[in-house]
């Protein structure tokens, strides 16, 4: 695959991933404003990988939904970090701050691409990903001193250096593919009257 | 043959659907019209990448420009030539008047926390700079949730992007 495309794939799978984690929240959040909070953060993470499939699918000659939906799991290129299903709210908080730094690098490094397709695409998802930094310094500030939010920042840190480094990415957990089937059900199920 | 200025003049008539005080000329989403003889291109920059009016305003924009006896072009821009500083003073006052705070210029550095926290954000009904942050995020990816501590009054910043 051209070497754009895998990594405009990589970062659009972490976001897409993420984003669909970070919707669990909605409607279950500790409180509203949470609830609002992480139902956003969603939306916009959604947003990001659907600008980033449409640049790889010109590149590929596909289209941002088919490389949202139908391709295998295995074929994801998504960090481990992303997947992961953290229902207790401090590991949710201690992915929120590690993902969020280590995309504001990465961010910064493609901010400075001679492909002025990516550097213009990745400065326009910066301006969005400030707030979503801006809520996750919030929480760091709130919480560094619980031994239970500590120790799950500890225990996530290791997965967080794929998101930088995605040579360290090497396979998947079991809860990508559960993720997959529920994620991909209804587009497979092609409801009647359907044409995508 | 249809000329540039109708096709200007259309699009001021076509509404943010999830804020319909503001035009999509006055948000200052169209970055550019060209006209070559009966087709029409359009080049519109998305404010939020994740906001679902965008599909909708690209359709409407097309509809209009299709009204005017013209083959539409609406082109997405996936770059950063889009901020909160290409709303219209026009689109501003709007939004104010329509109870959404409008957003701060931005400046040469992101958004701080600890200024967003800060008083000086005014109140778009009474006019008191006399506000707090009661949430970075709100109803759609666009806008804050702030309080008027003179009034009262919860309302809606929009975020300086």
């Amino acid at each position: 695959m051209q070497e754009r495309a895998q990594l405009l794939l990589e970062i659009a799978d972490d976001e897409l991933i993420l984003g669909w984690r970070d919707s669990e929240w909605t409607g279950i959040a500790p409180f509203l404003e949470e609830d609002v909070a992480f139902s956003s953060i969603a939306q916009n993470e959604v947003g990001h990988a659907r600008a980033l499939y449409e640049l790889a699918a010109r590149d590929l000659g596909t289209t941002a939904d088919e490389l949202a939906f139908d391709r295998t799991p295995e074929e994801y290129r998504c960090a481990q970090l992303v997947e992961l299903r953290l229902p207790g709210w401090e590991h949710t908080i201690a992915r929120h701050v590690l993902y969020e730094q280590a995309d504001a690098e990465r961010l910064e490094r493609l901010k400075a691409s001679d492909d002025a397709e990516v550097a213009g695409l990745a400065a326009k998802i910066d301006r969005e990903e400030v707030y979503h930094r801006l809520h996750a310094e919030m929480w760091l500030e709130r919480l560094k001193d619980e031994p239970r939010f500590t120790a799950a920042l500890d225990e996530l840190r290791p997965l967080a250096e794929a998101v930088l480094d995605p040579s360290l990415r090497d396979g998947h957990t079991p809860e990508l593919a559960e993720l997959w089937d529920e994620m991909t059900s209804v587009r497979r199920s092609q409801p009647a009257g359907t044409t995508w | 043959m249809v000329t540039a200025e109708q096709v200007w003049q259309a699009l001021a008539e076509v509404a943010d659907p999830e804020i319909p005080v503001i035009s999509v000329v006055d948000l200052g989403v169209v970055r550019d019209v060209r006209v070559e003889e009966q087709r029409v291109h359009v080049e519109f920059t998305p404010t939020f990448l994740g906001c679902p009016a965008l599909e909708v305003m690209r359709a409407q924009m097309a509809e209009r420009i299709a009204e005017l006896g013209a083959e539409a072009e609406v082109e997405v821009v996936l770059d950063d030539s889009w901020s909160t500083d290409r709303i219209t003073p026009r689109g501003r006052e709007k939004l104010r008047a329509a109870g959404f705070a409008p957003p701060a210029p931005r400046e040469a550095a992101a958004p701080k926390l600890v200024q967003l926290q800060a008083n000086g954000f005014r109140c778009p009904y009474c006019g008191s700079r006399d506000t707090a942050l009661e949430n970075l995020f709100g109803p759609t990816p666009c806008r804050s949730l702030r309080y008027c501590r003179d009034c009262r009054q919860p309302f809606e910043q929009f975020k300086t992007i």
